[in-house]
């Protein structure tokens, strides 16, 4: 598959690690996060952490959108189609996050739910139009690659006039993220930055973590090779005490980043004061919700507003260490019913949902390795 | 839910609509999030969208970086 399998190179990725070997420090320590899900898999899946020096250390971030998502968000949808009969699409990660009452959506839909699995937001809309009689709501999830196909989406319905389509907004933004995990104190040496989010938002909005925060950020295509030369060009900048914003995957990303995508999410989107995160707690400025401007109101979308149903905080499983794990504190494998209790067949935290959660990579790539 | 892949655009339609291949694959998608996009051009898809246009150029340099990080060790 032309531009992805010379990605894969597996000689070349060896000789890449060789650079590495040679050039990290045997003295000193190089822990790196990579923020987002789809490097977290790619590590994984490619098994990029053998290739790499001990003192090269890779923690995991929060750029999981399945699973910074907090349980009473997955009720809030279960709600919907329980309680107020609507017909509730989503992506197929959402389905089996663990949700309050021993629910997820799959079960709630096992027990007359209507719940329906959709590859993307025109496939919501058809459904709406499909169904003018019910009323269909659009489970909203994502960082900033999942926020313009929302808009889109919401543009559409207003100039059809769908009077029955609406989203429950749970759109989220990484550099407010990265804030927190910093804020955090975890310590860090640098970033692999996300690649599609990167796409577009530009790589721009990095670039006070570099300034204000002295820590370089490496934006990185998901191929194993990007990662792997995004790491060599980290272990580089921590090694000249540099900290700036190096971008890897120029094919594909700007500084500006794709701007016409950015003028549709702000016409349709505004921040929300403070929305809460798994594991990083309630964050200010840290998602969005449908602009209420009197020039420019989305606000009858809103499905929260719609049927009223509001957001409650609901406590995760006693023993689950999503929360710690989000945060780049824990690993996968520290979780005491990881991999016994907690399989991607019977998840208990929302880690182990989604084929970018930490603990379902780990579990499925990674387990047998580290225990070595 | 992001792992998505650069794919091929084989057929562009009316309202934003095109359709792309991926390993044979052909899939119906959106190119309502990038402008100029042609067939034959190589899009990131992403939840039925094309969210950028891939430079070949680019695309290029960074494997003919990779080689000369690889062979200098
Ligand atoms: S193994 Fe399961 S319960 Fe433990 S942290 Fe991971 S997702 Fe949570």
């Amino acid at each position: 598959m032309k531009f992805i399998d010379e990605y894969r190179d597996g000689d070349l990725a060896q000789g890449i690690a060789a650079a590495i070997r040679q050039e990290a420090r045997p003295g000193r320590e190089y822990r790196l996060m990579e923020f987002c899900g789809g490097h977290t898999h790619a590590i994984s899946r490619y098994g990029l952490t053998d290739l790499l020096p001990p003192n090269v250390r890779m923690i995991h971030g929060p750029g999981c959108p399945v699973c910074v998502l907090p349980i009473g968000r997955i009720d809030q949808a279960i709600r919907l189609a329980r309680e107020h009969d609507a017909i509730v699409c989503t992506y197929a990660d959402c389905l089996r996050v663990p949700a309050s009452d021993h629910l997820s959506l799959l079960k709630a839909k096992a027990l007359g739910g209507k719940i329906r699995m959709v590859y993307s937001t025109a496939d919501a809309l058809r459904i709406a139009r499909e169904n003018p009689d019910r009323q269909v709501v659009f489970l909203a999830i994502g960082f900033e690659t999942t926020t313009p196909p929302t808009a889109v989406a919401v543009k559409l319905a207003r100039a059809e006039g769908l009077k029955n389509f609406s989203i429950l907004c749970n759109h989220v933004l990484t550099p407010a993220a990265m804030h927190a995990i910093l804020a955090g104190g975890v310590a860090i040496d640098g970033f692999v930055g996300p690649a599609h989010v990167s796409t577009v938002i530009g790589s721009k909005p990095y670039e006070v973590f570099a300034s204000d925060y002295k820590k370089p950020v490496v934006i990185a295509g998901f191929e194993p090779l990007d990662v792997m030369q995004a790491i060599l060009m980290l272990v580089r900048q921590v090694n000249d005490g540099r900290a700036e914003i190096e971008n890897e995957f120029t094919r594909a990303v700007t500084r500006e980043g794709n701007l016409k995508a950015q003028v549709l999410v702000n016409e349709v989107f505004e921040f929300r004061d403070s929305f809460e995160w798994r594991g990083l707690g309630s964050v200010p400025h840290s998602a969005l919700q449908l602009r209420r401007a009197t020039m420019a109101d989305f606000s009858e979308f809103d499905a929260e507003a719609r049927f009223g149903v509001e957001y409650m905080p609901v406590a995760d499983n006693k023993a689950c260490e999503c929360a710690a794990i989000l945060r780049g504190q824990k690993r996968p494998e520290e979780c005491a019913i990881f991999g016994t209790v907690c399989t991607p067949e019977n998840p208990i935290g929302s880690c182990m949902v989604s084929s970018e959660g930490a603990c379902a990579a780990h579990y499925t790539y990674g387990r047998f390795r580290s225990a070595n | 839910m992001c792992l998505a892949m650069p794919a091929r655009v084989v057929e562009t339609g009316p309202a934003d609509q095109a359709v792309v291949e991926l390993d044979g694959v052909k899939k119906e998608i959106s190119l309502a999030l990038v402008d100029g996009v042609e067939v034959g051009d190589y899009v990131i898809v992403h939840v039925g969208y094309a969210l950028q246009k891939l430079d070949i150029d680019e695309a290029e340099k960074t494997l003919a970086l990779f080689a000369e990080m690889a062979t200098q060790s």
